[in-house]
């Protein structure tokens, strides 16, 4: 019964307020460009909008050009289930659920770069290439700051993970291992969700694309779909680093959640100041940046098990 | 035991028959094919069986040769590697009726069908082998069994060389397998296996590295690999499928068994098998995104899973030198898992692109495209093999990789920071594990999406008849039934790996096999969700409007020649690889203003053979030659310098 009442209140968190995630960052853009910018709602409203529309398909696609999509929403609220949100245990919990959670999102990938290749576009199959290249290499990132993190905890699950010894880890030893470890997990979550400056949302040119031009092809339900699991994938991703920096529990569900959300909109606002404030990298540099990030998470490996 | 043994002889003689039947009749290769069947399915029945009574069933007759006794033995250990044995040599078996037909290969077709049983009973005997002699004499049959399943096109050059290097390989092997059993049996004083555990110190070390380079050059560990690549895309697929899924395995199979015997396991072991592993699964996977030949791809995918299973054995000897049962059965477990899932997967990729050469007549994934609509059932189990391969949920490879990445994981909790060090197996996992889903991806999408690349590939207009089918369905049905329900295969994991070395400690698998329910449940779950969201869309875009071209960014005559390749694809992360890879590139610049018709092609020969082997030889064989032409001038008065040379060192040799 409380499993289950854990599971509504996660899938609650996640599918009413992923979208507001966007909406701020886009906000955030826009204060510091000196524009009103959109309504913060209006992620939601461009959901809606597009649900509602007709979609076209390519002559060239099948039944996987539909995959795509559908994994890239499925992904992120399977995997959600696996993961705390602030101080709030998430609902299924054992050992090596952290592998489960890393790999799902392998299955997201697998289908989003597979739906792009359908279409037989070279600029998708550009898209997909770019993705699987960048995803490889943030992939050990995440490896090493999960076996950070498992061993501080002593612990193979995120919710133990991520649970709340955190607080009095800052102020040990291991403080500096999860600095280094939050950096990490701020690179790879700006990499999965292609922010600047390692892509850009909003770039116009579609050779200069990674994510967005994997979908160029879809439109109305699949698009919104799309775009859903983006803002799912955001909060899931997220939802560590909060946790990492607001090790804050009080023991009742509403303040934990509102500290959460206060922190995920924090975190949202941090993502909207790194894209007003840094220019994108050349695509060339960002393996560098990537295998750089990898060595700075085998800092903090090092500097726990030593 | 009897049935058992009498699988193996049906298999055995399963192509004899057909010898003397019809050149173009269907008759001898139905009757070959039903006795595979009848062999594979009594030799399932007599592991299960043995596996059932609890104790490991015994077989002694005496035998003629010296030293040598008709010894089998039917343990878990062996029962892990049997029956995906029995279920992927059936199961080609069957495939082969479709994909090699008598009256297509009048030539080779009974050639093949005899050397097809010959290698599944060989294999069968040195799995189940208590004997030295009678391992290495099996271990021989099955060596020269598969020379002729891989020469079977022998009027080709490219089969004729990939039989010449796979033979030299395998006796290069043999001849390290040959000393290796002698020293044991002067170490034990017989010829028959040592218990497990039972010997302690002489010349232990001696006997792991001869091991280990003999039964390295069989499983391909990475600089071993070197007869995999050719052999595998020069062979028929099925017989592929068996050489990739089984053969391989015989030589994981012979390490462990070999290191089953040693009371006492020095780290050093552990970390060399470890590294070992580590390479060939980083090298492999990265050497196989560099392929645009499928079956030459498929093979290097071989070497990176080899990699991985040897990943899984590294920690556990790691474990047992350190005394951590746990860490001992989760990486053996993971590693004997990972032994029957690539033997699923491996076959079910191995079928499915065979049926895709099958019908295109080429190798070439750029050749290929959009055959996803004309060979629908093809792309399915493609699919589900490329899934599984990735190591993703809910099929199999998860489970097995999830097992070794908790050894690893586990390894940071021992004691010193030598041990605690085995944790860096994780990410190079991860690393694996990512390129592996780059390939699968780039192999998938270039093969069965988009728009056909060449005329062969549109011409395509049947997918794989029902007897090549039949067996690929099967195949992924068991893929999928070990990733939904892996706890069903916990308890003959446990008395496995109880079987290699009895813990020191009495760990269960239970307690950390606990969650793999719930993993099972992840993947139903995933399917269902998956399968749901599809359904909706589906449904909610039926009357979406598809003759629609590809949205070209406003070029309005986009032809399939400009579909991203192949080659394309992987080229930014093979360009990260380009310290071990050395891609050759070939033309590819444009030059002048209005640059007229141009060419551009890329290939990745092998760092090993191409790079290191052939050149050496080739350099020793010239240094030899120039160093003969020295020697035998032709010149009279150098014949008699050599003459009085001679004389005069047996003078004062004899002087003496």
């Amino acid at each position: 019964m409380e499993m289950l009442a854990r599971t509504a209140l996660h899938l609650t968190l996640l599918l009413l307020f992923a979208p507001l995630l966007q909406g701020v960052i886009v906000r955030t853009k826009a204060l510091f460009a000196g524009r009103v910018g959109a309504p913060l709602l209006q992620p939601y409203y461009d959901l809606a909008r597009l649900l509602r529309k007709e979609c076209v398909f390519s002559r060239t696609t099948t039944w996987v050009f539909l995959a795509g999509p559908a994994a890239g929403v499925a992904v992120p609220i399977l995997a959600a289930l696996f993961m705390p949100f602030g101080a709030l245990p998430a609902p299924i919990a054992f050992t090596g659920d952290l592998l489960l959670f890393v790999y799902l999102f392998g299955v997201a990938r697998f289908f989003t770069v597979a739906s792009a290749l359908d279409t037989g576009s070279s600029f998708e199959g550009m898209g997909g290439a770019r993705e699987v290249t960048f995803a490889c290499l943030a992939e050990p990132i995440v490896l090493f700051c999960l076996i950070v993190l498992a061993c501080i905890a002593d612990a193979m699950s995120l919710t133990a993970l991520l649970g709340p010894h955190l607080a009095a880890t800052w102020r040990g030893p291991a403080g500096l291992s999860l600095g280094l470890v939050v950096v990490c997990l701020l690179v790879v979550l700006l990499v999965e969700n292609s922010r600047i400056p390692f892509d850009d949302p909003n770039t116009h040119l579609e050779l200069t694309m990674i994510h967005e031009v994997m979908v160029l092809d879809h439109s109305g339900p699949p698009f919104a779909m799309v775009l859903y699991g983006a803002a799912l994938k955001l909060m899931v991703l997220g939802a560590p680093i909060v946790r990492l920096l607001l090790p804050v529990n009080t023991g009742f569900w509403v303040v934990d959640a509102l500290v959460f959300l206060g922190g995920m909109l924090l975190l949202a606002v941090l993502v909207g100041v790194i894209e007003s404030i840094m220019a994108r990298l050349k695509l060339v540099r960002i393996p560098q940046v990537l295998i750089g990030t990898t060595m700075l998470s085998g800092f903090a490996l090092v500097l726990v098990l030593r | 035991m009897i049935w058992f043994v009498a699988g193996m002889l049906l298999t055995a003689l399963s192509g004899v028959p057909g010898l003397f039947a019809d050149r173009f009749g269907r008759g001898g290769e139905r009757l070959a094919c039903l006795l595979v069947l009848a062999g594979t399915a009594s030799a399932t029945g007599g592991v299960i069986a043995a596996l059932a009574s609890g104790a490991p069933a015994l077989l002694t007759r005496p035998w003629s040769v010296p030293g040598g006794e008709l010894a089998l033995r039917l343990d878990p250990l062996a029962a892990l590697f049997i029956l995906p044995l029995c279920l992927v040599v059936g199961g080609g078996a069957v495939y082969g009726l479709g994909y090699w037909p008598q009256r297509d290969h009048p030539g080779n077709g009974r050639r093949f069908r005899l050397f097809y049983g010959l290698l599944g009973a060989a294999m069968m005997l040195v799995l189940a082998a208590d004997n030295s002699l009678l391992f290495l004499f099996s271990w021989e049959v099955m060596a020269v069994a598969a020379f002729f399943l891989v020469t079977t096109e022998q009027e080709r050059a490219e089969a004729r060389r990939a039989g010449f290097i796979y033979l030299v390989t395998a006796h290069a092997g043999a001849l390290a397998l040959f000393a290796m059993f002698a020293l044991l049996a002067q170490e034990t004083g017989s010829l028959h296996f040592p218990a497990a555990a039972s010997l302690a110190g002489g010349s232990a070390t001696l006997l792991f590295l001869l091991g280990l380079f003999g039964f390295g050059f069989k499983a391909g560990l990475m600089p071993l690999h070197i007869w995999l690549p050719i052999a595998h895309a020069a062979a028929p697929s099925h017989a592929s499928a068996l050489l990739s899924g089984i053969v391989l395995k015989t030589g994981i199979y012979g390490l462990l068994r070999l290191t089953s015997f040693f009371a006492v396991i020095p780290a050093w072991w552990g970390w060399t098998v470890l590294l070992l592993g580590v390479v060939s699964g980083v090298f492999g996977v990265a050497l196989a995104l560099a392929q645009h030949d499928l079956k030459r791809l498929l093979a290097y995918h071989s070497v990176e899973n080899i990699g991985i299973i040897t990943i899984g054995i590294g920690l556990a000897l790691l474990g047992r030198s350190f005394g951590m049962s746990e860490l001992t059965l989760l990486g053996m477990s993971g590693a004997l898992l990972h032994v029957v899932n690539h033997g699923l997967f491996k076959s079910l990729l191995f079928f499915s692109a065979g049926s895709v050469v099958h019908a295109t007549g080429s190798r070439e994934i750029d050749h290929y495209g959009g055959l996803l609509r004309q060979q629908p059932w093809t792309a399915v189990c493609f699919l589900g093999g490329a899934v599984a391969i990735c190591g993703l949920p809910p099929f199999n490879g998860f489970v097995s990789e999830w097992l070794i990445y908790l050894a690893a994981f586990g390894a940071s909790r021992g004691e010193g920071l030598s041990l605690r060090l085995a944790v860096l197996a994780a990410p190079a996992l991860a690393l694996i594990g990512g390129l592996a889903v780059a390939c699968f991806v780039k192999v998938f999408g270039v093969t069965f999406l988009g728009a056909p690349r060449s005329a062969a590939a549109a011409a395509v207009h049947h997918d794989a008849a029902p007897s090549m089918r039949g067996p690929m369905l099967t195949l992924l049905l068991a893929c999928a039934w070990i990733g939904l329900l892996p706890g069903t295969l916990a308890p003959l994991l446990q008395s496995a790996v109880a079987t290699w070395v009895m813990p020191a400690k009495a760990v269960s698998l239970a307690a950390p096999l606990a969650p793999l329910p719930l993993v099972g449940a992840t993947g139903w779950v995933l399917l269902i969700y998956l399968a749901g969201l599809g359904w909706w869309l589906h449904r909610r875009t039926r009357q979406a409007p598809r003759d629609v071209s590809t949205w070209g960014c406003g070029y309005v005559a986009p032809t399939p020649r400009m579909q991203y390749t192949a080659s394309s694809f992987a080229d930014s992360l093979v360009s990260q690889f380009r310290f071990g890879l050395w891609t050759e590139r070939h033309g590819g610049k444009v030059k002048g203003l209005f640059p007229a018709t141009g060419e551009f092609a890329s290939h990745t020969p092998d760092a090993v053979l191409d790079r290191a082997l052939l050149p050496g030889f080739r350099r020793l064989a010239r240094g030899c030659s120039w160093l003969r032409a020295r020697v035998q001038n032709g010149r009279v008065p150098t014949y008699l310098l050599y003459v009085a040379l001679t004389l005069l060192i047996l003078l004062i040799v004899t002087a003496r």
